[in-house]
């Protein structure tokens, strides 16, 4: 690596410094490796998460052989199986959602979209890529240690994550601790970043009211993560404590395989309060920044501005604000005071007021709009019927009463898979058919878009509707084998293998996204600069992909928020952010650089 | 939250985004910077409030198991009486170089640097002493959570005053070079916020532990 020890304010170019002042790589390691391009490190963080993804999918496929075929295959033991449900979970949720949206999709697009140059601390950014990247070997490795990776469930409770008998306890469960306290250090790097480029970095004109919803979105969950993750911290700390140096923050006095421990009074719960604190907000983390992403997916394609842009904006924050006072609502059967459990249960229910006002103005964006079925905007309405299905059975659990019968069934697991699972994925995908031709410079194959669509979209209905009967019938999360239980009827069973065959399918079918993602890039067609005709500014960047420093010589400058589609007495269905009025009335389109 | 809540209401009622206008790109109103800060300060802020997030949880944490049986607390060495206000100095000998940084002077700011550095290695090393009379008195870290929430709150705070004397020792690479005031100033400063942000989180740390 060249050299690139100065002060990261030294080469910053925020929109009072119009001109190109990046540090300029001179080596392949500098450009491609270490480097410190937002853009070169969204896509680093991109095949990063979505490499560990791909083997939490293949982890989900093999826990559905057991689960439709229990017994056939003898190489899924009970230890397996439990291991592979929580490292599923786990990656699922931190190292590929939240490594996506936040490091990948907010490197990408952020900068380009407030019209910035780049992050403001660039050097940070790199780093914060790499330390991930390091938190991510750290997990993989518990796969290769004695007794292999953790099996104490995707919510690490003590007492029994860190008691003999429970898989990985001897070191899997280390690995997963010091992964994730290195995943927040090299989180908050990125976090530092993404908030301050969006508050100090965006070009003239752009208003924190004329931003996308995408950057909103994006913005506020960092926020929220920055503020959340510290809780996640704090309770891996304490259990690395707990188990190495046998201090008792959360083990209590406990006999373990017939001899007693020398822990004495720690308190489990205590694990539960700091880890949901975390936990919670983490759903927003992952929600708030496909929030944006749907709103701009549907008002680009729908030919429409998005309705209600201040109150999107305002439920966001709202939400946001709402998330951190909701955590103990995934503790109603840890024995609470039922008046505490009022509480958390009224606030869980208020939450959905701003998220319900979200819903509406994404439909009504759609009402009388010049809708174009493309593959974007297919995976984002995609995205609201997913999201209002698992948004209601949320009504449900997020009654304490209510939940008490269902918790720990398979209810919960359609729930959450259909709320913070397929429905941020679904976006992800939009996301990628939406941007890929930005990052690329080519479009994505649109028959194989809409097969993988179909396919991804009816499947995944076809697994998880079934599962909210399951988890009526009782049947439990997280067993191995319910075989040879009373009151649980052969029929589950077939339902079982139907749920795993629609898994398969589906699983199979992300392997056509995989070949279009990497045939597309060497014979797709050419996409353009605009292919989209969307009015953000990373549509208008001189060169497609955008080279390091995003725009030409000079930053556009804004005048008009990310919404003008299909304005009357306008020439053109859509105008760029950074068109002045005075072309609109000229009728073109033209910029004043 | 309450603040960001405030901050973003001032900035959209009133606000009508659906309307273009060139008054923004064109004058001087509006440089696309919320504040007027440089950036590396802003960073250091929003870092701080995710510091304070993290020991806030920790006293949490230190409350909520503090209500069990099996509490008992250990004496504070009076060490600590004496390391708090070997800190108390680190800040303000940082305070006197930031202000000497001010007005230009190089000489005070590298004295002001240098103590500060030197006092922050002090308390570090007082902190290690304390930890020292503690297990010699027989408080071993897993004996009690009282203890161990002791060694993990003092740990923590040494560390990232560790982290901050990080940060100290490239600035003051750079003015022993004999780097020109104007350049070292803003690192300067973000040293000094840094420090009198420890110190008041030592003092509640410190007090917590004193009432408790």
């Amino acid at each position: 690596m060249s050299t690139i020890a100065h002060d990261a304010d030294d080469f910053v170019a925020s929109a009072e410094v119009p001109e190109m002042e990046l540090y300029h790589p001179k080596t392949w390691l500098g450009t491609y490796v270490f480097s410190q391009d937002a853009k070169v490190i969204a896509v680093q963080y991109f095949c990063t998460a979505m490499g560990i993804g791909f083997l939490a999918l293949i982890m989900s496929m093999l826990m559905r052989l057991q689960l439709g075929f229990p017994g056939t295959f003898s190489f899924i033991n009970p230890s397996v199986y439990i291991q592979l449900v929580t490292m599923h979970g786990m990656i699922m949720v931190i190292y590929l959602l939240t490594a996506l949206f936040l490091g990948a999709f907010g490197n990408y697009l952020i900068p380009l979209m407030v019209g910035a140059r780049d992050m403001v601390f660039p050097y940070v950014n790199m780093l914060s890529f790499w330390i991930y990247f390091v938190a991510v070997l750290v997990l993989v490795a518990s796969f290769f240690v004695p007794g292999g990776p953790t099996g104490a469930g995707w919510t690490l409770y003590p007492p029994q994550a860190i008691l003999q008998g429970t898989p990985g306890a001897e070191w899997g469960i280390l690995l997963m601790l010091v992964s994730l306290a290195i995943f927040i250090v090299g989180f908050t790097m990125g976090g530092l970043n993404y908030v301050v480029t969006v508050l100090q970095a965006r070009t003239r004109g752009m208003t924190l009211m004329r931003m996308p919803l995408t950057v909103w979105g994006i913005f506020m969950a960092t926020v929220l993560a920055l503020l959340a993750f510290p809780a996640l911290l704090v309770s891996a700390i304490m259990m690395i404590l707990d188990m190495t140096l046998g201090t008792s923050f959360f083990m209590p006095a406990i006999v373990s395989m017939g001899q007693p421990l020398d822990h004495t009074g720690g308190n489990p719960i205590l694990f539960q309060h700091l880890f949901w604190f975390f936990g919670h907000p983490e759903v927003y983390i992952v929600a708030l920044p496909a929030f944006g992403i749907v709103s701009d997916l549907l008002s680009v394609h729908a030919r429409k501005a998005i309705f209600g842009y201040r109150m999107m904006v305002w439920a966001i924050v709202v939400i946001a604000a709402l998330s951190f006072v909701v955590w103990a609502h995934h503790m109603y059967v840890s024995g609470m005071n039922p008046y505490f459990g009022f509480f958390f249960a009224t606030t869980t229910l208020i939450i959905a007021v701003p998220t319900a006002i979200k819903v509406y103005n994404w439909v009504l964006t759609l009402w009388r709009g010049n809708i174009r079925l493309t593959v974007p905007m297919l995976f984002a309405i995609g995205f609201i019927f997913t999201f209002v299905n698992g948004g209601l059975t949320g009504l449900f659990l997020g009654n304490a009463t209510i939940d008490l019968p269902l918790s720990d069934t398979m209810f919960v697991v359609a729930h959450f898979h259909m709320v913070m699972a397929v429905s941020p994925v679904l976006v992800v995908f939009g996301a990628i058919y939406h941007w890929y031709p930005k990052v690329t410079g080519r479009m994505l194959d649109d028959t194989l878009g809409k097969f993988h669509f179909w396919v991804t979209f009816l499947g995944t209905y076809a697994i998880y509707y079934p599962m909210h009967y399951l988890g009526f019938l009782g049947v439990p999360r997280r067993y191995y084998s319910i075989e040879g239980t009373d009151f649980i009827p052969e029929s589950a069973m077939s339902l079982n293998a139907g749920i795993s065959i629609a898994a398969f399918i589906v699983g199979a079918v992300q392997l056509v996204f995989i070949y279009n993602l990497i045939v597309s890039y060497y014979r797709g067609r050419e996409a353009g600069s605009n292919p989209w005709e969307a009015t953000t500014l990373e549509w208008q960047t001189a060169d497609t992909p955008p080279k390091h420093g995003n725009f030409g010589k000079e930053l556009p400058l804004v005048y008009r928020w990310a919404y003008d589609y299909s304005v009357p007495g306008a020439e053109h269905d859509f105008i760029p952010q950074n068109v002045p009025p005075s072309s609109v009335e000229k009728g073109t389109n033209e910029t004043n650089q | 939250m309450g603040v960001v809540v405030w901050w973003l209401m001032t900035q959209s009622v009133n606000t009508r985004p659906w309307e273009a206008s060139a008054n923004y790109a064109s004058s001087e109103d509006f440089s696309g910077r919320s504040f007027t800060q440089p950036n590396a300060k802003l960073g250091l802020y929003v870092f701080l409030a995710v510091v304070t997030s993290l020991f806030a949880l920790f006293i949490s944490a230190y409350t909520m198991r503090m209500e069990l049986g099996d509490w008992r607390p250990l004496p504070d060495p009076d060490l600590l009486w004496l390391n708090t206000g070997v800190l108390v100095l680190s800040s303000i000998a940082l305070q006197w170089a930031l202000i000497a940084a001010k007005r230009e002077q190089v000489d005070s700011m590298r004295n002001g640097l240098l103590a500060g550095g030197f006092f922050a290695f002090v308390f570090i090393g007082g902190q290690l002493l304390a930890w020292q009379q503690l297990v010699d008195a027989g408080y071993y870290v897993h004996s009690n959570p009282a203890n161990a929430f002791f060694y993990l709150i003092t740990g923590l705070h040494a560390l990232h005053l560790l982290g901050g004397v990080v940060a100290w020792g490239m600035t003051t690479i750079k003015v022993l070079g004999g780097a020109e005031v104007a350049r070292v100033r803003l690192s300067v400063e973000l040293c000094a916020v840094y420090w009198h942000f420890l110190l008041v989180l030592w003092i509640i740390l410190f007090g917590l532990m004193l009432s408790t």
